[in-house]
């Protein structure tokens, strides 16, 4: 079955949808008209260049243009993560540990996606590896970020219990094990729950995308499957060395807690 | 009281922002207090003293020096107990290396040995205060610094705990304290350091 392609007055007319919701906001005084129009005209902006942008990458089939590609993804990755944190770390810190954290998760779980499991020729091909670096990054970042904000507010809340098992001489490890344990399980609550209902209640949206373009139902999912251990691992490796590194961040060499390296509250 | 005199705590040119110590040192058997004013800095020194916060100094512990063992190394040997101290665990007892042992030390300030099994929101301010204490005491610290440790305490309670501190001194103990009580610090200690508000430190005999 071939794809039915849209033009554009089909996704004008799905807009009106749109307008409809803002149109209700404003008659209730909800104050997110304005927000979600934005955010609607950023997404259409955002997609529009990125479609044009793959249309080009994938015709040039390139392994630095790819990369370069992919590195870009990452970095604004990093800066959307440092925002969803209400308590970051000063400094470069604050933008560092998270992207590098998504940088070398991402990266290693797409790779070892390409080459052992995928395996396009060549395996960079950029029509394989930027779906699926975004889509493992997305997920990436939500875990990171969802990490790193649980750590440093739980530090935050718990200062007067982690600073007395410090005087009682515990080492920082010890003394930052519920904080560390706590923002993985935050962190991976997301992944763990999609997993769980995918298929029950959510049908995922790239399995949806293969379907709709004509795949086997059951190669579609087989995909899907693929993803979401993908995403599972990238979510799991990205969060873990986001959170030990700011935990390691938050503490120092002589293992006091060092909530003066967080930048201070914003707004 | 006895006191044998050996140097237990040398601390010479205590660098921390916010405060101005006089080098002094402490003898096993000897106790301080630490008067002055709120936010005159007390908190502060006890807590460079733990090593609690970044400060720079040349601090021994029976002649070793502090950057010779590590800082949780240090702060088992020279302990901090604030006013309210934290709790991490659910139950009392998970929050002792060993409530066997410290149950005794409890049982001595009036709590219990069946405490060790009470959630920690069971125990009152007082309580909490004296199971802190208790638990520095039980882990073998060789000085202990204590902020207000009777603050939360009425009067029996207050002096039950002065005894258990006069008990811990006579043993070669070493014991900063900061109180507001004058009559306290000179019951407990002979040497008194006083803080002026902007941070400045003087010792002087207590009156």
């Amino acid at each position: 079955m071939p794809l039915i392609a849209l033009d554009y007055w089909d996704i004008a007319v799905a807009a009106l949808l749109l307008l409809v919701n803002a149109g209700l906001s404003i008659w209730m005084q909800l104050g997110l008209a304005r927000d979600t129009l934005i955010a609607a005209a950023r997404m259409v902006v955002q997609l529009g260049i990125m479609g044009l942008l793959m249309k080009a990458l994938f015709s040039a089939v390139s392994p630095w243009l790819t990369a370069l590609f992919a590195l870009a993804m990452v970095l604004f990755a990093g800066r959307e993560a440092m925002a969803r944190q209400e308590r970051r770390l000063a400094g470069w810190w604050g933008y560092g540990v998270g992207t590098t954290a998504m940088l070398a998760a991402a990266a290693i779980v797409t790779v070892f996606a390409l080459t052992t499991q995928v395996q396009p020729d060549p395996w960079y091909n950029p029509r394989y590896a930027i779906p699926m670096l975004g889509m493992i990054l997305g997920n990436t970042m939500t875990g990171v970020a969802l990490g790193l904000h649980t750590l440093t507010s739980t530090a935050m809340r718990d200062k007067a219990a982690i600073e007395a098992r410090l005087a009682l001489g515990h080492p920082r490890t010890e003394a930052l094990r519920h904080v560390a344990a706590g923002a993985l399980r935050t962190a991976l609550m997301p992944i763990v729950n999609s997993m769980a209902a995918t298929g029950l209640v959510a049908l995922p949206g790239m399995m949806t995308g293969q379907i709709l373009s004509g795949v086997d139902p059951v190669e579609a999912v087989k995909y899907q499957i693929l993803i979401m251990f993908l995403i599972a691992g990238g979510t799991g490796f990205g969060a873990l060395t986001a959170v030990l590194a700011g935990a390691a961040r938050i503490t120092d060499g002589r293992h006091r807690l060092r909530l003066d390296r967080l930048a201070a509250k914003k707004g | 009281m006895t006191s044998d005199g050996a140097t237990l705590l040398t601390v010479h040119g205590l660098k921390r922002a916010g405060i101005e110590i006089p080098d002094f040192e402490l003898a096993a058997g000897e106790a301080m207090a630490v008067l002055g004013p709120s936010g005159s800095g007390k908190s502060l020194f006890l807590r460079a003293l733990a090593d609690l916060d970044p400060n720079e100094g040349d601090l021994r512990l029976g002649g070793e020096a502090r950057e010779s063992m590590s800082g949780p190394q240090w702060r088992r040997q020279v302990t901090y107990v604030p006013a309210e101290s934290g709790w991490w665990a659910e139950r009392v007892g998970e929050h002792f290396e060993s409530w066997d042992i410290a149950a005794a030390w409890a049982e001595r300030l009036d709590i219990p040995a069946e405490a060790g099994d009470w959630p920690i929101s069971r125990l009152s301010t007082g309580e909490r205060q004296r199971l802190a204490l208790v638990r520095a005491m039980a882990q073998g610290a060789r000085v202990l610094l204590l902020d207000e440790p009777t603050s939360g305490l009425d009067q029996r309670m207050t002096r039950a705990v002065e005894t258990r501190l006069h008990e811990f001194v006579a043993n070669g103990g070493g014991l900063i304290f900061v109180t507001h009580d004058p009559d306290q610090a000179s019951r407990l200690a002979k040497r008194c350091l006083r803080f002026a508000k902007g941070g400045k430190a003087e010792e002087e005999p207590c009156r």
